[in-house]
């Protein structure tokens, strides 16, 4: 491979040009990466103006090194897209080249730091299928393009006619027609302490303030106030040092919520843009963009962890193919009333306006068989924690307390047991396979039945015993396979049989005595419908 | 579909239609002995060396009855029970001891055939066949199939797939 910096390399096939990022990356890049070592150079400056004459130049030397990484990075990277493939060349000596066959794309993400927004800039992120997990060169990352020329890659890369290379540099694009479906609503803030994500974030959040914090050469206890209200506080009755700690963090953990729901979510639109491609736009200070090709849609799922249901509401996420968990998972909206996340369910899967939404099928119950497995599950557990804990207060019986607050614990495993059978369902609408599971984290999924590509059946012993099994519909979107959980034998057949008809094989009736016989004859019950 | 049939507890399912290569209860077998070793032989170790308890002889006896028993017994279930097909539409497998797994992939969706020969399956010519799909939960293997057997059925397998237009998801 020879390495020329040029801009126009001889030894390519010179019918589609290559193209450059913004040249505005070369003010960007460096900027970014000096500001990542803000604290260094801090710490260094601080502890090198007094003594020692060198450290400024070495600053300075940091300074220049990293302007000049930054214009040979944006000399040596070049991208086209031909008819055929997307090609990205990266890199001086260690020199990189990525090439994403078209109809392999399956989203077109757009992301704008402030940074990069202040430049008018968008980093577009295109993601290809995954072959079976196996080669994970699952696309490739523009870092970045002007916003408008990123706007109709985006456009382009998602359009499947195979479309003209093009050479010219590009017009501004003309906006087409998109249908809004869903917009947000202020009042929706009311969710956002109750996901677990936002509160993950806020530790996040409270993790970076620490190492900022700790690579500035500044502990907490310096912080003026904060050694007298640990002092305070110690001197405090445990409970009420205990209830204040836990209140302080609470309303941090709320109001860090509500912030990041703001950052997340200001500005947010759904749309299904004019080539059928379903768009997500949110982002206050970084602009995001997820679009997911309409023909990579394999289905919805509408998600429903316990402390949002508690609240009434449920957040609605897309299963396409190639839309790994990095791709901000799929989600279509924020966490939302539960009405409102399975319209939007619909809306995404172009429900008829004569239908239900495919999550709100009304769904069929599992056998009582199911009911009594999910009481076993969730008690035996339990069951077991008691009897240790008696047992320990029994040898020692200075910790004779520990068991009766076990006690607590079984009428909560035998209500999550309830719940979680009552979330047990699913149904077949013509078009859609609709499972519904879980009890901490419930989750409906309305899979395309042309999205099945297969399925696994599993039956443990107990299973056995009880006539059930558990049905996976596997598929290439999102988790790669959806359960339906501890449904009778012959529905889960007859089930499968109906979504992709002809791919189970053919029964025939003297063929099932291998099954029964391993089966044996005392645990043949019939099943209790 | 929630008729009141009252059906035999296992699948009404057909069982796929061929068994394994009669070897693989050897390979099985092997292999059980083998994983009981592993455990069974620190425990020795220790005992012997270190003058470890005398419970930990009382284990290691354990460990290794365990293991002869599975050996004995275990292969010869797994035998009847492992099954595979490849129909038309479909390659359909039958496998589990305590756990049954059915597992099935439309052959028009299939990406991938590999064939795999682990140490044991060579010295015995055994290998296995495995069809990938789209989905990371979908692929599906075909254990303890006599080598050549396995050639012939993953060079079918990969010409009806290249015969199969699209990117199969």
């Amino acid at each position: 491979m020879t390495v020329s910096a040029d801009p126009v390399d001889p030894s390519v096939d010179a019918e589609v040009p290559w193209r450059r990022l913004d040249l505005r990356m070369v003010v960007v890049e460096p900027v970014r990466t000096l500001v990542k070592f803000v604290p260094v150079l801090l710490v260094v400056l601080i502890i090198g103006s007094t003594n020692d004459p060198v450290r400024p130049w070495i600053t300075l030397g940091i300074g220049v090194l990293v302007v000049v990484a930054g214009v040979v990075r944006w000399r040596t990277t070049r991208y086209r897209i031909t008819a055929e493939r997307v090609e990205l060349h990266s890199g001086w000596l260690r020199r990189q080249r990525r090439s994403v066959p078209r109809d392999r794309i399956r989203t077109v993400d757009l992301t704008a730091s402030p940074l990069h927004r202040a430049f008018r800039l968008s980093v577009v992120a295109v993601r290809a299928a995954e072959s079976g997990g196996e080669h994970r060169n699952g696309g490739l990352t523009l870092d970045a393009v002007s916003t408008a020329e990123a706007e109709t890659l985006r456009r382009e890369l998602l359009d499947r006619r195979p479309a003209e290379p093009r050479s010219t540099p590009l017009a501004r694009p003309v906006e087409p027609e998109a249908e809004v479906l869903a917009r947000l609503h202020w009042s929706w803030l009311r969710f956002a302490p109750l996901t677990f994500s936002s509160l993950a974030g806020v530790g996040a959040i409270a993790a970076a303030g620490f190492n900022v914090l700790n690579e500035l050469g500044v502990s907490p206890t310096d912080v003026d106030g904060v050694d007298a209200a640990a002092e305070r506080l110690a001197a405090a009755p445990l409970w009420l040092a205990v209830g204040s700690v836990g209140l302080a963090l609470l309303v941090v953990a709320v109001v860090g919520s509500l912030v990041l729901f703001t950052e997340r979510w200001w500005g947010y639109r759904l749309t299904r843009e004019a080539d059928g491609t379903l768009r997500v736009r949110r982002g206050l200070l970084t602009t995001r963009s997820l679009s997911v090709a309409e023909e990579r849609l394999r289905g919805v799922g509408v998600h429903e962890p316990l402390l949002l249901r508690a609240g009434g509401g449920a957040q609605t996420r897309a299963l396409s193919t190639g839309l790994g968990r990095e791709a901000q998972g799929g989600v279509l909206q924020p966490p939302a009333p539960r009405a409102e996340a399975h319209r939007v369910a619909g809306a995404a899967l172009r429900r008829v306006p004569d239908e239900a939404d495919p999550t709100r099928t009304p769904l069929l119950p599992h056998p009582p068989a199911a009911r009594r497995r999910r009481y076993t599950r969730a008690l035996l557990p339990v069951l077991v924690l008691v009897a240790a804990a008696a047992g320990v207060g029994r040898v020692w019986p200075g910790l004779g307390w520990i068991w009766p607050g076990t006690v607590v614990l079984v009428p909560l495993a035998a209500l999550l047991a309830a719940d979680r059978y009552r979330a047990l369902g699913h149904a077949l609408t013509p078009r859609h396979l609709v499972t519904r599971l879980g009890g901490l984290s419930r989750r409906t999924v309305a899979l395309q039945r042309s999205g099945v590509i297969g399925w696994t059946v599993r039956q443990s012993p107990f299973q056995r015993r009880a006539g059930l099994v558990t049905l996976q519909a596997v598929t290439a979107a999102g988790e790669g396979g959806y359960r339906i959980l501890d449904v009778g034998a012959a529905d889960a057949v007859a089930l499968a049989e109906a979504t992709t008809p002809g791919l189970l094989p053919r029964s025939s009736a003297g063929c099932t005595e291998d099954l029964t016989d391993a089966a044996s004859a005392p645990r043949r019950r019939a099943r209790r419908a | 579909m929630q008729t009141g049939s009252t059906v035999p507890t296992a699948l009404p399912l057909r069982p796929p239609a061929h068994r394994v290569d009669p070897r693989a209860r050897s390979w099985w077998r092997l292999r059980g002995l083998g994983g009981a070793g592993v455990v069974a032989l620190p425990q020795l170790v220790v005992a012997l060396v270190l003058g470890g308890p005398g419970w930990l002889w009382g284990t290691f006896v354990a460990t290794v009855v365990a293991g002869l028993c599975y050996a004995a017994v275990v292969p010869g279930i797994l035998f009847r029970i492992h099954r595979w097909e490849v129909t038309d539409e479909a390659v359909y497998t039958l496998s589990g001891w305590l756990v049954r797994e059915w597992r099935i992939a439309p052959i028009s969706r299939v990406q991938t055939v590999d064939t795999e020969h682990g140490p044991l399956q060579q010295l015995l010519g055994l290998a296995s066949v495995t069809v990938t799909t789209a989905s990371a939960r979908g692929p599906v293997t075909i254990r303890g199939l006599a080598t050549a057997h396995a050639q012939e059925l993953a060079r079918q397998l990969t010409e009806t797939t290249q015969a199969t237009p699209g990117d199969a998801t």
